[in-house]
């Protein structure tokens, strides 16, 4: 396909609450992404950052920030922010330089530093902000993957110890990954026996936020080859798809849906879209993924994501956990990095960092979270303000 | 009871009558309707329209979820001392085909619900300050 480019190289500064700045962080994912590249930095002719709106001027223009700090070499830069999915959008941004022609070899990188405790809204008397409100009314960002959770139980008949179920399985792989900030296996006591949060998720079915860094070089198939590496994993499809009026699922931060009381318009399910075009851009179904990196926020929505990927029917996902089957070692393992549940959020890497895994699983450099024969996997995720992601890579 | 005269929270969102109604738009073109209030531009990319009129919504709908809050959460909201747990709704207005937000009445927690269950709006104290009680609107299991 000639939409494919070569994903020549990733890094990732392991995630936690190191309390650096997060360039440093960028930085050292780029060096790790360069050398794994066998690329030299003065080669790269483009650098893509995913900004990060917690670390002033520097983040907004992160794709310049990790440029200088790097080196200026003259290298063009973009600074791309998607919330969740800065990361594929930066990566998209990339991919239409080097299928232009106007690159040949590009660094997309991010980073974050996160503040300790709740995020709030500013103060004072603001109703005219969705995200004053609803933090006035007393709903929280749990409030919303509680929703989604209860939903769940009541219609699939999905039940606490799914969800805890959920927590056990990327624990457990987690625990195998060096990049991983909770490396700690937990157990389904272990769950039950945290605080109840948002009924009905506990304290550790909810992921927290971290500190990270994820990067990728990505080329031209011409540029891979010209350096012995035709091989490479490549991005067959990126989608960035926003949603379709009317939105039929109430999203953070607001406190209403869409309404689809006109004429003409259907309720339409955001989350289950965005696979959709990456599908169709692949030219590949649900039935050629060996495994999927999807965004955890809690335990519960992994089960979402799985079927808004097509890889269960509506409802079954949780029959798919009973047996075993997104575990390493089943059918099509979920989150074999261990997940958010294990890594905590860092905004503009994550998408990045759900890449990087999957290129470790296909070139077979994922040790003892190896997925055997992995030759196509994808990633899936959901920021606010009709953001999200989904993102095809193959061998 | 505190003889404080009550006022809405949130002013402009909801009448203050016995029986509360949200206070919405609706596309004068196309029909869509809004919460909160949308009367500058219609986001139905089918429709260009710019005109509005003032409605009121359903009071009553059908659980779509429900979960709710056993963690303080940070301001602008403003917890009793000490903190007590609420229960939060998702309900469906049929006419309206759409999805809006609350909180549950006190005393009505996640065992009292089911998705699908009727809610009927009322109105309920949300905080006290030195002057008022300022109320909002909430949902509570429909009456049979």
């Amino acid at each position: 396909m000639s939409n494919e480019i070569a994903i020549l190289g990733v890094g990732m500064h392991p995630w936690g609450k190191w309390g650096h700045n997060f360039v440093q962080y960028g930085v050292a994912a780029a060096r790790e992404a360069l050398a794994d590249a066998g690329v030299p930095w003065q080669d790269i002719s483009f650098v893509s950052g995913g900004a990060t709106i917690r670390c002033g001027y520097p983040g907004y223009v992160a794709g310049a920030t990790f440029a200088q700090a790097l080196g200026w070499q003259g290298a063009e830069v973009n600074t791309s922010y998607a919330a969740c999915a800065s990361g594929s959008q930066a990566l998209a941004a990339a991919r239409n330089k080097i299928l232009s022609g106007e690159s040949e070899v590009a660094l997309v990188v991010g980073a974050d530093t996160t503040p300790k405790g709740f995020l709030a809204p500013a103060g004072g008397y603001r109703p005219e902000d969705p995200d004053w409100v609803r933090f006035y009314l007393g709903i929280t960002n749990p409030t919303y993957f509680a929703l989604y959770a209860r939903r769940r139980m009541d219609l699939y008949g999905d039940t606490l110890e799914d969800f805890a179920a959920v927590k056990v399985k990327n624990s457990l792989v987690g625990s195998k990954n060096p990049r991983a900030r909770y490396r700690k296996c937990f157990s389904a006591e272990d769950v039950a026996a945290s605080a109840m949060v948002a009924d009905p998720l506990r304290l550790m079915d909810i992921c927290a936020t971290s500190d990270g860094g994820a990067a990728i070089i990505v080329s031209s198939l011409e540029y891979a080859r010209r350096i012995g590496k035709a091989d490479a994993p490549r991005v067959a499809a990126i989608s960035t798809v926003t949603p379709t009026f009317a939105s039929s699922v109430v999203e953070m931060p607001d406190i209403a849906t869409d309404s689809a009381a006109a004429a003409g318009v259907e309720a339409q399910a955001y989350r289950a879209s965005l696979p959709v075009k990456a599908y169709e851009e692949a030219g590949l179904g649900p039935s050629d993924v060996d495994l999927a990196e999807v965004y955890d926020l809690s335990t519960a929505l992994e089960l979402d994501w799985i079927e808004d990927l097509q890889l269960a029917p509506r409802g079954e996902a949780a029959a798919l956990l009973r047996a075993g089957d997104t575990a390493l070692g089943g059918k099509i393992p979920v989150n074999v990095s261990g997940g958010l549940a294990c890594f905590g959020e860092a905004v503009p890497a994550q998408a990045l960092s759900q890449v990087c895994e999957l290129t470790w699983q296909l070139r077979g450099q994922a040790g003892d979270r190896q997925v055997q024969g992995a030759k196509v996997g994808i990633t899936a995720n959901q920021g606010l303000f009709g953001h999200g992601s989904s993102v095809i890579v193959k061998k | 009871m505190s003889q404080k005269p009550q006022v809405p929270a949130i002013e402009g969102w909801h009448t203050m009558a016995a029986q509360p109604h949200l206070i919405g738009t609706q596309c004068e073109s196309c029909g869509t309707y809004f919460f909160p209030k949308q009367s500058d531009y219609c986001r139905n990319p089918k429709c260009d329209s710019t005109e509005f009129r003032e409605v009121e919504l359903s009071r009553t709908g059908k659980i779509w979820s429900y979960t709710n809050a056993c963690y303080k959460p940070p301001a602008p909201f403003v917890a009793h001392e000490p903190f007590e747990p609420y229960a939060i709704a998702a309900v469906q207005l049929e006419k309206e085909q759409m999805v809006v937000l609350g909180q549950v009445i006190e005393g009505v927690s996640v065992e009292d619900l089911k998705v699908g269950m009727p809610m009927e709006l009322v109105l309920e104290a949300l905080h006290e300050t030195d002057d008022d009680i300022k109320v909002t609107w909430k949902w509570q299991p429909a009456a049979q």
